[in-house]
């Protein structure tokens, strides 16, 4: 990305911010290239806010550079920046009509009056609210007005748009209709976003880039399927998505000891002896099949089935093991294999996506 | 969502780079210099004021430093530490004769079921649209002298109304609407889950009282004595009027300072009426905040349901303490007209006219008019911009702390403190400011800040209901901040602001306290002119005044209350979704 000719959209270089003697940015670097969308995702107090908000200038850094499209935007203003923003609770003004609200910041820019009314209805239409004009705010629902706010922030064509929890205020339904439609928005106009979420699910289907944050400094970088399936910390095989941990020991050659149980995950980097955590999803194992001749082949009691629709999550308990997993599997899955609760179910691990990590470096 | 059209893409490049650098400089200078304005404003007209009064309490009449000896002095001379003792004992007695009436009188309100409500509460309300003297009038009306019922007070072993007993009912119905509104505000928050869970554990009625009722209005209960105490540690009026023979500081600091130029020990007697006002200040400002602490956002309100028995009761309490309100507000009107009360009755309006006339206040309740307008149109534009800037607007944030200090200060200042402090200060010939000494601007600062802190906190209120991130999104579309407070933030908190321009304008209708050492043969007020025309022994036009200003008040208010609905009505549709 360094050697590309076009300057990154947004170059943020060791960007630290303290309020008093609390650190809220211990020391981020960041490079976002042109019509890319990236989200800011960890829990409460991991700083992604924070983050947003100094690249808006609504924060001022305790040092570091924020750089975009190649200029220094460091110490600017908001009003000197070049972005669009939209926030969670809309802000759109309530005294002013969706049209006026839209056209808010084309006003300020002495264009011939046509030009704006006929800017404002191009919006309109671009977030499916073509008869929203003479509303106000109040009369539209939360996911109209979060559209309207979309088309504020768009309406002056920054080369930056900044999404701070956007969707976070809205019923579950609307909010994931919003995701697919903001996303292909994005990907139209190709404008460059920058989206801040608490929401693992969120950010993994709406971006290119997922950053994911804790305590102020960035866990990983990399695509959705990157950090889902390639987690570099155990926070991050935590945080995004659902996770059974293991207590182990490695005994050499990509082969660990688990309980009474000795499993062949083929991962190196380990000493006979080292003590281990090994992290896998529900979806990490087989059910189906010829199980019996399949490696790391396992058996537990069925404790518990949590139904959450088309897919439902197993606890089972690994003698074995003499640990509890969580096992996924479709609803047809449950029928067709007539897994019930206190039934035995055999299964084995998959073991391409595992991720086992020094016992050390686990909280 | 439609395609995108080609004018998308063309708008983007076609948008020029909006030359921002200039507007930038503008809108750092407009805020930060609106911060400075502000802070400096406060610091010279309320910080100053006070710090003199305050610096010449320890010197002497050279000017000399002479650490305490005033206040030894002070505490040496018999007839000061007398009056210290009597304005505590009236302003307990005035404390524990308003709040248990005034607690029962908002229980009826806000924990019943009785009709007409807010006819109740609006004629509770009427004392704040007058002077405090009125209800004195009222009372000298009743039982004075020439009383009607004078003879009543042989019945409770009272030998005259004049001194402590008349001051303190007087004092009382001066207190009751300022109490009632704290209680009221107190009794309505309240977690009807608290109550439902009483009923079904079948707890009895005066068992929930006393464990859910009453620990809810507690902090209520605190604040509204601290409120009415305050007050009547600090009132002028009502001892000037009906005190007779009982000496308060508020009247003894008057005398010192006008009465014999003695400006070093009124500032003593200022501090030392400052200090039950801190005090008081401070215990409200801690209990206030444990209750917003009280209630969570789940809480259900209450809502009475009819019980016969328990809505008889209040009703005829209700009807009671309104009854007492039109009799001893009445009186006074009803004097204000008759000839000679009470031997002859028949009506007139020479009291308004001729008694102006005699006593040479003609033009004072003119003067009264010109101070409140300037009051709620300055008071209002500029308690509500000073609110923005401080909550609003970004950058210097050293300032703001500074700024709201001072903008609470007022609040626990009494107006007789700020008087003596103004007239120290401003009296002064070597003060720049002197020129302002004995005009009408200067009766319109004083009072501007005297009031200032109540006014703050409403406008507070409002600019903060409304969503934070106003000044973030016009920063991003690069529209400046006094655009969006023109056309957002004004439009949708005009009715605060109205609101503020009328208490304001009531305010420095009735207010005496502060001004009372301020004003100039020229620029006395109607307020004051009271004082005049009683100590002349004008009480028809005594009367007579504080029946204008609270007539004018009422109207005012009305008007008021009239355009803020009309206002409302006429935004109802953006106004109405946005509440939900």
């Amino acid at each position: 990305m360094a050697d590309s000719p076009v300057p990154d959209a947004l170059r943020i270089e060791a960007v630290h911010k303290a309020f008093g003697s609390f650190v809220a940015l211990q020391s981020i670097d960041l490079s976002i290239i042109p019509g890319e969308m990236v989200c800011f995702v960890g829990p409460s107090g991991c700083g992604k806010t924070t983050l947003l908000r100094i690249i808006a200038g609504l924060e001022t850094q305790t040092s570091g550079r924020v750089i975009q499209n190649g200029r220094d935007v460091s110490m600017a203003p908001p009003a000197a920046r070049d972005y669009g923003i939209v926030f969670q609770s809309y802000a759109l003004f309530p005294n002013l009509t969706i049209a006026a609200n839209v056209g808010y910041g084309l006003v300020n820019r002495r264009r011939p009056r046509g030009e704006t009314t006929a800017r404002v209805k191009e919006l309109l239409e671009l977030v499916g609210l073509p008869d929203a004009g003479p509303k106000y705010p109040g009369q539209l629902s939360g996911g109209q007005q979060q559209r309207i706010a979309l088309a504020r922030a768009l309406a002056t064509a920054p080369s930056l748009l900044l999404l701070d929890e956007p969707l976070s205020a809205l019923d579950a339904k609307v909010r994931e209709r919003l995701r697919g439609e903001i996303r292909a928005l994005q990907q139209r106009l190709k404008v460059t976003t920058v989206m801040v979420t608490h929401d693992q699910e969120e950010a993994l289907s709406m971006s290119d880039r997922v950053v994911v944050m804790r305590h102020g400094a960035i866990e990983q970088v990399g695509t959705p399927q990157d950090v889902y399936e390639r987690p570099a910390t155990p926070f991050v095989a935590d945080f995004l998505g659902k996770v059974s941990v293991l207590k182990g020991e490695s005994v050499g050659g990509g082969r660990f000891a688990v309980g009474t149980a000795e499993l062949d995950l083929n991962v190196d980097g380990f000493n006979a002896g080292d003590k281990v955590r090994i992290f896998l999803r529900p979806e990490d194992r087989h059910i189906e099949g010829d199980i019996a001749a399949m490696p790391n082949r396992l058996r537990g009691l069925v404790r518990h089935i949590e139904y959450l629709g088309t897919v439902c999550l197993a606890t089972v308990d690994c003698a074995a093991l003499g640990q509890t997993m969580l096992v996924s599997m479709s609803l047809n899955q449950l029928h067709d294999l007539h897994i019930r609760e206190g039934g035995d179910l055999d299964f084995a691990l998959r073991i391409d996506r595992v991720r086992v990590f020094a016992e050390s470096a686990v909280r | 969502m439609t395609a995108v059209g080609s004018g998308l893409a063309d708008a983007r490049g076609a948008v020029t780079r909006v030359r921002v650098t200039g507007a930038i400089l503008r809108e750092n200078m407009a805020t930060h210099g609106g911060l400075w304005l502000l802070g400096v404003g406060l610091f010279v007209f309320l910080t100053l004021p006070l710090a003199t009064l305050l610096i010449r309490s320890l010197e002497d009449k050279a000017g000399v430093f002479i650490g305490l000896a005033n206040f030894v002095q002070y505490v040496q001379t018999p007839a000061l530490a007398r009056s210290t003792g009597n304005t505590l004992v009236f302003a307990v007695l005035t404390t524990l004769l308003t709040v248990p009436p005034a607690f029962a009188f908002a229980y009826a309100i806000q924990r019943s079921c009785i009709p007409a409500k807010g006819l109740w509460r609006s004629i509770a309300l009427i004392p704040i649209l007058a002077p405090s003297l009125l209800a004195a009038l009222s009372f000298i009306y009743l039982f004075g002298n020439q009383g009607a019922l004078k003879f009543m007070l042989g019945w409770v072993g009272v030998g005259t109304i004049y001194g402590l007993p008349g001051m303190v009912l007087a004092m009382s119905f001066a207190a009751f609407p300022h109490a009632v509104m704290i209680l009221l505000a107190g009794l309505a928050l309240s977690d009807a889950r608290l109550y439902e869970a009483a009923d079904a554990l079948g707890t009895s009625t005066w068992r929930r009282f006393i464990t859910i009722t009453l620990p809810g209005a507690k902090y209520g209960l605190i604040s509204a004595a601290m409120v009415v105490f305050t007050m009547g540690v600090s009132e002028f009026g009502v001892p000037k009027v009906i005190g007779g023979n009982y000496p308060v500081l508020a009247i003894d600091i008057y005398k010192q300072v006008i009465g014999q130029q003695n400006f070093q020990m009124g500032a003593v007697v200022g501090l030392v009426l400052l200090l039950p006002a801190v005090v008081a200040f401070i215990v409200d400002h801690q209990v206030r905040r444990k209750q917003k602490a009280l209630l969570t956002a789940r809480s259900v309100p209450y809502a009475p349901r009819p019980s016969k028995r328990r809505d008889r009761l209040a009703l005829a309490y209700v009807l009671l303490v309104s009854a007492a309100m039109l009799i001893v507000m009445g009186m006074a009107v009803f004097g204000s007209v008759v000839k000679f009360w009470p031997y002859n009755l028949s009506l007139t309006l020479a009291h308004y006219t001729y008694g102006f006339e005699e006593a040479n206040v003609q033009h004072a309740y003119r003067n009264s008019l010109v101070l409140a307008a300037w009051c709620a149109v300055l008071g209002a534009a500029i308690t509500f911009t000073g609110a923005y800037w401080v909550e609003k607007t970004r950058g210097a944030n050293w300032l703001r702390p500074l700024i709201r200090f001072q903008a609470m200060l007022p609040m626990a200042v009494p107006g007789l403190v700020l008087g003596i402090g103004y007239i120290l200060y401003f009296n002064n010939p070597s003060n720049p400011l002197h020129f302002l000494y004995g005009t009408m601007t200067i009766l319109v600062i004083c009072t501007v800040i005297h009031f200032y802190s109540s006014s703050h906190l409403t406008a507070v209120t409002a600019l903060n209901q409304m969503d934070g991130e106003f000044e973030s999104v016009s920063a991003s579309l690069k529209v400046p901040f006094y655009k969006t407070f023109w056309r957002v933030t004004v439009p949708v908190c005009l009715p605060t602001a109205l609101d503020i321009g009328r208490y304001f304008f009531v305010n420095a209708m009735t207010t005496i306290s502060a001004v009372v050492f301020l004003y100039s043969p020229k620029t006395t007020l109607a307020a004051i002119s009271i004082l005049q025309l009683d100590e002349a022994g004008a009480i028809g036009s005594a009367a007579a005044m504080a029946s204008l200003i609270m007539v004018t008040s009422a109207i005012v208010t009305v008007i008021t209350l009239a355009a803020e609905g009309m206002l409302l009505r006429r935004t109802q549709r953006w106004r109405s979704v946005a509440r939900t």
